[in-house]
């Protein structure tokens, strides 16, 4: 059964140093809350996984939280480069990364195969492709009925799974609707999972066939309103794309990203300390 | 009825979106991909099934997507599914006809570099990766690529090949194996290039109106072929600009960014 803990908490007890951590939410959902609490407590040496490392884990990468990224498309949707992931992976700022890059296909079938609990996932891709010579985890095998070649890649099977969704009950049941990218996948497959959510409710009132993970499936539920945000929550709040573009600006310098980082998240206490700070950059233009 | 005033980017676009058929299922990269496929649904092709990587398919946002899951494309969607599925069943099981795609590099076989620039361990330039681009340039039934003409990214040599095309050319890419017929069309701001029928060459097929040939040449890193005969772009209609323009014009409001002139 989940427990329903501050974020606080659940970050202390499930997410560790070394760790390998897949944040997931395909632009919806994405647990930002979740990922600043990872740099207010300092956690390094992750192996971060997740298909679109966008914004969240630009943050932790320029933060030193992370040795390791596993993805499948690095970029600030929308905008542009992900400077932070750019200059670890170009120049080791500040840290030299590690990188294993995948398509969108394979590593949506890696974390299908983690959560099946197989040891690989199988698919019809790479053949011309360079990526294979770079990334050791693509290989090629041979259809046993058939005989044609396919592509293998190894489950992903997180110590941590975390996402964003909508609601959970007084349980600590979660249910989550709209673009649901991997993450159903992701915390099946993940030895632990934590969830925040914008409300907890009495019922769920969910219709057969929702996408509902129940609590027995995850470690730690957390209310944390507005925790995907800068991204969206279907029926909640729409996308801040206007924090997309000037995270542009903010993580182009590292200087600029690091008083950034300092004064809105290692200074804050919590998520909505962290959401006034940067209401008042916001009037300040600074955002 | 042909517009006067119009830019070569909207060129590229309008002659991008009349390569997709009424009723076409098109797996849509985003940006000018995502523009072109809009305004194809927008105007001679009401009934294109749009599907994003995201999930959502029979997509019909009211405003184009900054990112690849913006909730207007859930929300008048016909259905949205989980991205492995997306992958797994509707990709992968052969439902898609046409995959639509941008590109930072491509090179005479129209195979795709999106992951660096030089050196893959100390790149010059990092770019954003795969994607679903591997994926795609493999299963879809058909490949359409739109992207901007110059020498920097119409190169001899791929600094990467991230995504197939037709490889070294000739029956290199069936050999393969792949289920896909790889691309058939190029569109850029200048022109439109096809794989010649046995070399799988990029050849330029049709110039937009003012495009020369040594323009073309000029912003190519290889020696540029061109077909027999060779077309000229029908302009813009009225018709067509007006509805791209409405359509960039409330997608600036929409998302907060100052609309273009």
């Amino acid at each position: 059964m989940a427990e329903i803990v501050s974020l606080q908490s659940a970050i202390r007890a499930h997410v560790h140093d070394g760790d390998a951590v897949a944040m997931e939410g395909f632009t919806h959902l994405i647990p930002f809350a979740a990922g600043h609490e990872v740099i207010r407590q300092r956690r390094k040496d992750l192996t971060l996984i997740r298909m679109t490392p966008d914004v969240i884990y630009d943050q932790l990468i320029g933060a030193g939280c992370a040795r390791k990224l596993i993805f499948s498309w690095g970029g600030n949707p929308g905008v542009g480069s992900l400077h932070r992931l750019r200059d670890a992976v170009e120049k080791d700022w500040p840290q030299p990364l590690e990188i294993e890059e995948h398509g969108h296909g394979d590593l949506s079938n890696a974390y299908v195969s983690g959560a099946s609990n197989l040891p690989f996932a199988v698919l019809r891709a790479y053949a011309g492709s360079e990526l294979p010579k770079h990334n050791k985890n693509i290989r090629f095998i041979e259809c046993p009925f058939t005989g044609e070649t396919l592509a293998a890649v190894p489950s992903i099977r997180p110590d941590v799974a975390v996402i964003h969704a909508q609601k959970a009950d007084r349980k600590g049941n979660v249910l989550l609707w709209g673009i649901l990218g991997v993450q159903k996948e992701a915390v099946l497959a993940a030895k632990r999972a934590i969830v925040t959510v914008e409300e907890i409710v009495d019922n769920l009132n969910a219709p057969p066939n929702a996408c509902v993970l129940p609590s027995w499936t995850l470690a730690a539920v957390c209310h944390v309103p507005g925790g995907a945000r800068p991204s969206y929550a279907h029926g909640y709040y729409d996308r801040d794309n206007r924090f997309y573009q000037a995270w542009d600006e903010i993580s182009r310098d590292r200087q600029t990203f690091l008083s950034w980082i300092k004064k809105h998240i290692l200074a804050t206490e919590d998520f909505s300390a962290f959401q006034k700070v940067l209401r008042e950059s916001a009037k300040e233009q600074l955002v | 009825m042909s517009a006067a005033n119009y830019n070569t980017t909207e060129m590229m676009i309008i002659a991008a979106s009349r390569l997709l058929t009424n009723g076409a299922v098109c797996f849509v990269g985003i940006g000018l991909p995502s523009t072109a496929a809009n305004l194809a649904r927008l105007t001679h092709a009401p009934d294109i099934v749009l599907i994003y990587e995201s999930g959502p398919i029979g997509a019909k946002p009211e405003v184009l997507p900054l990112s690849i899951g913006d909730g207007d494309l859930a929300e008048r969607a016909d259905t949205v599914v989980s991205t492995p599925e997306i992958f797994r069943y509707w990709l992968q099981g052969g439902r898609v006809d046409v995959g639509f795609l941008g590109a930072a590099q491509i090179d005479r076989f129209a195979n795709i570099n999106t992951t660096v620039i030089g050196d893959y361990k100390k790149p010059t330039t990092r770019l954003p990766g795969a994607g679903g681009a591997p994926e795609i340039a493999s299963c879809a039934k058909a490949v359409v690529l739109v992207l901007k003409q110059s020498a920097r990214a119409f190169v001899k040599k791929l600094d990467f090949l991230t995504s197939v095309g037709h490889l070294d050319g000739g029956d290199s890419r069936k050999k393969l194996g792949l289920p896909g017929a790889g691309p058939v069309a190029v569109v850029t701001d200048l022109c439109i290039m096809k794989p010649h029928e046995v070399s799988r060459e990029l050849t330029v097929t049709q110039l937009h109106p003012g495009v020369t040939r040594e323009q073309v040449q000029k912003a190519t890193g290889w020696e540029i072929r061109f077909a027999e005969i060779v077309q000229e772009s029908v302009p813009p209609t009225e018709n067509e600009l007006k509805v791209l323009r409405d359509l960039l014009h409330r997608t600036a409001l929409a998302h907060g960014q100052a609309p273009a002139a």
